[in-house]
């Protein structure tokens, strides 16, 4: 990584452009003056190799997957497939406009209906539809389904929404803008629900429970049959976050557990690129009851043919088109390049992963759950912390060794979280070395605890003011200028 | 073993030892029995790399390569080169969000580069880049509304693409938002009754170009929209901000609009991005992740995610908004493609789209059937009637490599027009739909 200290805007010089136009041979055409701006977009005026450069340059001050080891617990940085990104960006899918008819879009559309396919006997799920953009709007979309299949029995006092406490933020915030009365039940200590709890929560007026299983910490839900069966007992459904699916593959199905909906980040268990936040993908799937309820439109195939067509009893529309295609057609490829006897060595392996590291540091950090975890697991910071090294510095530390950080302060249940999920895809030797580095940084928290603590040392840039950044925001090139 | 896959025996076995178990299904055993999922899922074994790649393009080929003349929310526009290859890179493409400042400068930077794009072109004040797509990013700005009003009647003018009329009623309609419909007159928003159509509403949101094209007078409206104390919300598609009145100079208070004219593959239909820019004044009532500056301990000037406050990880159930990724990576090939066109291909880009539809416009009333029922203003796109069977018509362009105008009914038809379209491209149009009986 190397630090460059320039924007784009501060390489303009005037009259200079990076793009080479089709010569115009057109009749200009006038716009009436009131309708057009008084001065041009201030953009910046740049050669195509300033681009270039400048951009190369801004890359090289980001770490990924590829840089090295990314054990960000919760959001499975599994490697990327280049073979992916290739053929999702095959002229013929690259160039399709999303309201070709679908006698002549028939490659996508089957890629949807395999894909909605193999994600149904994945999770053991009925159907799934492809219209969601992200974890979140998959929530929202599985929230609406709930609501409007209480609302067409008839069964309008439903307001509420049952979460966890240790469920992330993101839970409640959907169940709000889906109109639902947020409840949050207490967990047990390792973030599993705590039934007792649950039972005080349920009456008539419960519209559904969301879990995470396993939950946030990496626990499975060892009573999920009980709980899945107190919340319909209660009128009430069942709603899976997929967030921690990976754990699950080749070990068990949220379907077999009594879960109505789904909804699943494919950039996580399915391998499609982060992208520095974005897009995602976040297919949300139900049972045969709920299969009307689905925003549309979702893939049906009569004989050879594949047709598109909105679910009768449809939540309504979410997406301008049909959702992200392109990251779909990745996860498709990965889910092919597994196939049947490699996905189900998936869950198993993550879980020996993050194990096998949990079992190497446990003598150095805090373990507040002892039992084997899945595929992620919680330190709650050092065994030693009496030179006052937190969790913090230990992540910032890591950093100056090229290995990301884990997850911190995440689940809030601890208060020096350090939340670390390999995934399947690291070698022994990478795990080898990660936890060799956590114990050079665990002896040096006693010896120099000062230059730990102001960590890192060695990255682009140090630590950050962010209380400067929030009290004055300055959100774009014109505000620096005006300082 | 799995090129993705790198446990051999000895490394399980060992990792095994180490744990203190004898079986990797050990780690798992506490799982009930009955949830204990052994069968195989019924799903097709692993393919090679060059078994996956025939597959993958026999199935590309299914989709039918036409010359598109077809808009209505995804424009056929041109990809530079280096939007690809730069996107490409795995800093960019692989990393997650930006929680780690001091490894993600990279995406930090961009992000704050593609916030002064937008708020350059939209002449606001503030923006995200958290927003999948326009319409969704316009019922974004709907509860934004909302929560800033207090009130819950929203005002939609029935010349918006209808698509977005139904995701923006989806988003409300769970939230007992009530909806009223402002009517069109002559393919614009009929703005005649809009003084008591506001009476308690919270926001009145107007699409321009609109479903036809035609470019909305929204002179004047902010003011009408304002006595009420009610929000102005425009969805604008924003290579027409190349050409056409900012935002901001319209008194607008939310601007939002798809992106995907911006440089995007059509990729039928995503992944694109959407934007939201709005005012100083509802900062604090903005969905997604900001980035501001802010500088490091040695003084080194830097970029962060600000004002997290606002957002779902911290409010939970108090927030205004769900929204939690970023569409970081579309933001960056945003900010590529306004780079490599600059501020004047940038005009050059919107001009020549205009005047590529206004020669097959004309083109097209030359020939028998077509007449201009509106003769508004327009730029890429235009709206004409047909006097014959246009569901034929559309069949019979595609036969002949063409994906046609989109049917909006009663005859009207929406034709667009982009700067790949070259006057041989158009005059072939123009001649097959002169061939059609």
């Amino acid at each position: 990584m190397r630090y460059y200290d320039k924007l784009i805007f501060e390489l303009s010089k005037t009259g200079r452009i990076g793009h080479n136009l089709p010569k115009d041979e057109f009749e200009n055409v006038a716009l009436p003056k009131d309708l057009l701006r008084d001065e041009p977009a201030k953009l910046p005026e740049v050669t195509e190799l300033d681009v270039v450069r400048h951009y190369t340059n801004v890359s090289l001050k980001n770490f990924g997957v590829e840089s090295g080891f990314y054990p960000l617990g919760s959001c499975t940085m599994k490697y990327n497939p280049k073979i992916n990104d290739e053929l999702a960006t095959l002229p013929g899918f690259a160039h399709t406009h999303p309201l070709q008819p679908n006698h002549v879009s028939q490659g996508f559309l089957q890629v949807y209906y395999e894909l909605a396919t193999y994600l149904s006997k994945i999770t053991g799920m009925d159907a799934y539809s492809l219209n969601t953009y992200a974890g979140a709007q998959g929530e929202l979309a599985g929230l609406m389904i709930i609501k409007k299949y209480h609302h067409d029995r008839g069964d309008f006092k439903r307001n509420k929404i049952i979460v966890p406490d240790s469920a992330h933020g993101t839970n409640p915030a959907s169940a709000t803008v889906a109109g639902f009365d947020v409840v949050e039940v207490k967990s047990n200590l390792d973030g599993t629900i705590n039934v007792e709890a649950l039972k005080e929560a349920l009456d008539d007026t419960v519209a559904g429970l969301m879990l995470t299983n396993p939950n946030t910490v990496g626990m499975f839900e060892k009573d999920i049959l009980e709980v899945s069966d107190l919340i319909h007992q209660y009128g009430g459904l069942l709603y899976y976050d997929g967030a921690n699916l990976n754990a699950l593959l080749g070990i068990a199905r949220p379907g077999d557990m009594g879960f109505d909906i789904t909804h699943l980040n494919l950039h996580k268990t399915f391998s499609t690129p982060h992208g520095g936040g974005g897009p995602g993908s976040g297919p949300v799937g139900v049972k045969d009851f709920l299969k009307d309820y689905l925003p549309g439109p979702v893939v049906y195939k009569t004989g050879d043919t594949y047709q598109f067509e909105t679910p009768k009893a449809t939540i309504g529309a979410l997406s301008s088109f049909y959702g992200n295609a392109s990251v779909y057609l990745r996860a498709y490829v990965y889910i092919r390049t597994l196939g049947e006897e490699n996905l189900h060595k998936i869950g198993p392996l993550a879980t020996l992963n993050a194990n096998y590291i949990k079992e190497r540091l446990k003598h150095l950090f805090k373990l507040p759950i002892k039992t084997h975890a899945m595929h992620e697991f919680v330190f709650d910071g050092l065994i030693d912390q009496s030179t006052g090294v937190k969790t913090l510095d230990i992540a910032k530390r890591l950093l100056d060794y090229g290995i990301h950080a884990p997850t911190i302060y995440f689940p809030l249940t601890f208060s020096q979280s350090l939340m670390i999920e390999p995934t399947e895809v690291e070698s022994l030797e990478t795990l080898d070395h990660f936890i060799e580095t956590m114990e050079v940084i665990a002896n040096d928290a006693i010896k120099k605890p000062e230059f730990i603590k102001t960590a890192p040392h060695h990255t682009v840039v140090r630590r950050l003011d962010e209380a400067k950044a929030a009290r004055k925001p300055i959100v774009k090139f014109k505000d620096l200028n005006e300082l | 073993m799995h090129k993705y896959l790198p446990h051999t025996k000895e490394d399980i076995r060992h990792m095994l030892d180490t744990i203190g178990i004898k079986h990797i299904d050990d780690l798992t055993n506490y799982i009930p029995k009955s949830l204990r999922h052994h069968k195989p899922y019924g799903i097709p074994n692993q393919l090679s790399d060059v078994e996956l790649s025939k597959v993958l393009y026999q199935l590309s080929n299914k989709n039918k390569p036409l010359t598109i003349f077809r808009g209505f929310g995804a424009y056929d526009v041109y990809t530079p080169s280096i939007v690809k290859s730069l996107t490409s890179r795995q800093e960019f493409l692989t990393s997650y969000t930006p929680y780690q400042p001091e490894v993600s400068q990279g995406t930090l930077q961009y992000i704050f580069e593609f916030q002064s794009m937008i708020c350059e072109i939209t002449g606001m004040d503030i923006t995200n880049a958290s927003m999948y797509d326009g319409p969704t990013a316009t019922a974004e700005a709907m509860f934004m509304a909302l929560a800033e009003t207090g009130k819950k009647k929203v005002l939609l003018s029935e010349t918006m693409n209808p698509r977005t009329i139904d995701i923006i009623q989806t988003y409300g309609k769970y939230r007992d938002v009530e909806f009223i419909i402002v009517p069109e007159t002559n393919g614009l928003t009929d703005f005649n009754h809009l003084g008591s159509l506001l009476d308690d509403a919270a926001a009145l949101i107007v699409q321009t170009p609109n479903k036809y094209g035609h470019i909305e007078k929204l002179n004047g409206i902010s003011d009408i929209v304002h006595a009420k104390d009610a929000l102005f919300i425009v969805n604008q598609n924003p290579h027409s901000l190349a050409l056409l009145k900012t935002p901001h100079s319209l008194g607008v208070d939310i601007a939002t609009g798809d992106l995907q004219s911006l440089g995007m593959p059509l990729s039928y239909g995503g992944a694109y991005a959407g934007y939201l820019a709005t005012t100083k004044k509802l900062i604090r009532k903005m969905p997604g992740r900001i980035c501001g500056v802010t500088n490091d301990v040695d003084g080194k000037r830097a970029f962060v995610l600000t004002l997290q406050a606002r957002e779902q990880h911290i409010k939970r159930a108090k927030a205004n908004s769900n929204i939690c990724s970023n569409q970081s990576l579309m933001a960056l090939s945003v900010a590529i493609y306004l780079s490599s066109l600059g501020k004047q291909g940038f005009i050059d880009i919107a001009q020549m789209s205009l005047n590529r539809a206004h020669y097959l416009k004309e083109s097209l009333l030359k020939l028998p059937g077509f007449t201009d029922p509106f003769k508004q203003h327009h730029l890429n796109e235009f709206t004409l009637h047909f006097n014959q069977d246009t569901k034929a018509l559309d069949n019979y362009l595609i036969e002949n490599g063409f994906l046609g105008p989109v049917d909006l009914g009663n005859g009207l038809l929406t034709f667009a027009v982009t700067e790949k379209r070259s006057k041989a491209e158009i005059d072939a149009l123009v001649k097959v739909v002169g061939a059609f009986k």
